[in-house]
């Protein structure tokens, strides 16, 4: 029996005295979509990082510049077997999952891409997996298709393909971080390949509370961050298959990326260190790695079923609110762990706000996807999201503060 | 009361704006917008030897800027225009009369209105 109410207990922010909701009300945390909170193990693991192993990595000799190598390398290991990668060498560690998506666009995107290609992303994007490849386009002259969705927020797959015939590559995400639709990945990634076309899959969404297998998945990259899994902020992985991330070329130049540089010329390290230059957030890292135990710990299927409950539950009470229009697929198996919404009359933001007054922490906004925005026909919507340790009770407390709303503008 | 900031004529102005619409012959008009929250204000206005005689806004957004902008809007009528660009922001809050000092990113909400006045009267866009 899953039970949230004893993992809330792992993570101390919950039990901030004062609450840590707006005005000191206990925290109803709605927004793990955009961060994760993080358990005790996490913060200790950097701390511990800090106080007795603190050093830099691949580089010293001595005692601790050793065990900060070694625990390192074994959270590269840790990463490799949770995505089922076949290699540590195609886990590169970044600073979050946009600047992985721009490490694949400097790195394989400019060499790659010619005058005339055709690139395909899709209307569903964050803008850190739409606006590189826009610009990608722009710079070499290449044409961007977008992919288009049905009326209930699923990718138009028909769209999909006809796009796909004759791209060079395919960016999309394996759930949206606004509709929740979750996308068929091996489906997609599958389509790809038979087109010959390179494919990117922003995992931001999904690999938190998914089981995620890359070599199933059948993509040729794919990325996420660690923040929204529990982990510290800093900590993003790029995965990408070894012929791949071979071909391509370095994102940022210096130190650990380099075998040898003399006046003249450098040649650069082998993988996955050619990807990762200069000092690491080594105690990020760490810290996802007491992530990704956890996690592992509770079973990501077990997490994945428990939010599935939360969303049905979610979906139920938000639909019994008059004048609430929730976006996105209607049933809880097509979507992810998220709910977005409109409520007549009530400008999203001021919704956030009052929400934000009984200790609900929504989000509101475009959700860093406005031209999913602009295609839905609306400026902004409210986003409430769940994770491990959301209740069914924080889910009535947004239904009573959502019809407070509406009483406030009545 | 806890909706301190979601006073009755707040939400009364939000409903029902007052000087909403566009001056198709304006003499100063602007567009100021917040990303952020998905707020914007576009003000026209209409002057006649200096002094301001008309001013409308149109605009979609949060409770506070567009509760803003109708009082804005209100409070520019007879004012000169070379006083404008001296406005400071304390000016612009006072109408709203609630006390956004604790909430600076509602502030920007309820500035939105000044920004567009202070783009539209300096000609840049």
């Amino acid at each position: 029996m899953f039970d949230a109410a004893k993992l809330r207990k792992d993570f101390p922010i919950f039990a901030r005295k004062p609450g840590a909701g707006t005005d000191s009300k206990p925290l109803v945390y709605l927004d793990s979509a955009a961060t994760s909170q993080r358990p005790k193990v996490v913060i200790d693991a950097m701390t511990s990082f800090y106080t007795e192993h603190n050093s830099n990595v691949h580089r010293g000799l001595y005692g601790i510049a050793e065990e900060a190598t070694f625990r390192y390398e074994e959270v590269r290991k840790q990463v490799k077997r949770f995505i089922n990668a076949s290699d540590e060498r195609e886990i590169i560690f970044t600073k979050n999952a946009t600047e992985a998506a721009n490490m694949v666009m400097r790195g394989w995107g400019e060499k790659n891409i010619r005058k005339g290609d055709r690139i395909v992303t899709t209307i569903l994007e964050h803008h850190s997996n739409f606006v590189p490849w826009q610009q990608l386009a722009r710079m070499k002259g290449a044409k961007l298709e977008i992919v288009g969705i049905d009326e209930e927020g699923m990718l138009d797959m028909a769209d999909l393909e006809r796009k796909t015939k004759g791209a060079k590559m395919l960016a999309f995400s394996a759930a949206s971080n606004v509709l929740g639709t979750i996308t068929d990945v091996e489906g997609i990634c599958s389509i790809a390949r038979d087109c010959g076309a390179l494919s990117i899959v922003d995992g931001a969404q999904r690999v938190p509370s998914s089981k995620t297998d890359v070599s199933k998945m059948g993509c040729d990259l794919m990325f996420f961050s660690g923040h929204k899994m529990l982990a510290p902020f800093g900590a993003g992985v790029l995965y990408g298959r070894e012929e791949i991330l071979e071909d391509m070329d370095p994102f940022e130049y210096g130190s650990e990326m380099i075998s040898s540089v003399t006046a003249e010329r450098s040649e650069w390290s082998e993988l996955p260190y050619k990807f990762e230059s200069g000092t690491p957030d080594v105690a990020a890292v760490i810290g996802l790695g007491a992530a990704i135990g956890y996690l592992d710990r509770i079973g990501l299927d077990a997490i994945r079923a428990y939010e599935g409950s939360l969303i049905s539950y979610m979906l139920d009470r938000l639909d019994k609110i008059e004048g609430l229009e929730i976006l996105g697929p209607r049933s809880a198996k097509k979507r992810g762990a998220l709910v977005s919404f409109t409520v007549a009359g009530i400008h999203p933001h001021d919704i956030a706000a009052i929400l934000a007054e009984d200790g609900v922490c929504v989000r509101s906004g475009h959700h860093c996807a406005m031209p999913l925005h602009e295609r839905l026909g609306i400026p902004a919507s409210t986003r409430a999201s769940v994770y491990l340790y959301n209740t069914k009770d924080e889910i009535d407390a947004l239904s009573e503060s959502l019809l407070k709303a509406k009483k406030v503008f009545s | 009361m806890e909706n301190d900031i979601y006073q009755e004529f707040i939400i009364e102005l939000y409903k029902n704006p007052r000087n909403s619409g566009r001056i198709e012959d304006a003499d100063y008009s602007a567009k100021a917008q917040n990303p952020t929250c998905g707020d914007s204000v576009e003000l026209f206005i209409k002057a006649k030897d200096g002094i301001i005689t008309e001013a409308r806004f149109l605009g979609s957004g949060c409770a506070i800027s567009q509760a803003s902008a109708s009082l804005f809007t209100g409070y520019l009528i007879g004012k000169k225009v070379a006083s404008l660009a001296k406005m400071k922001a304390d000016e612009a809050l006072k109408l709203i009369k609630v006390d956004l000092s604790k909430n600076p990113s509602r502030m920007k909400c309820a500035l939105l209105p000044l920004d567009a006045m202070r783009k539209a009267v300096s000609g840049s866009y």
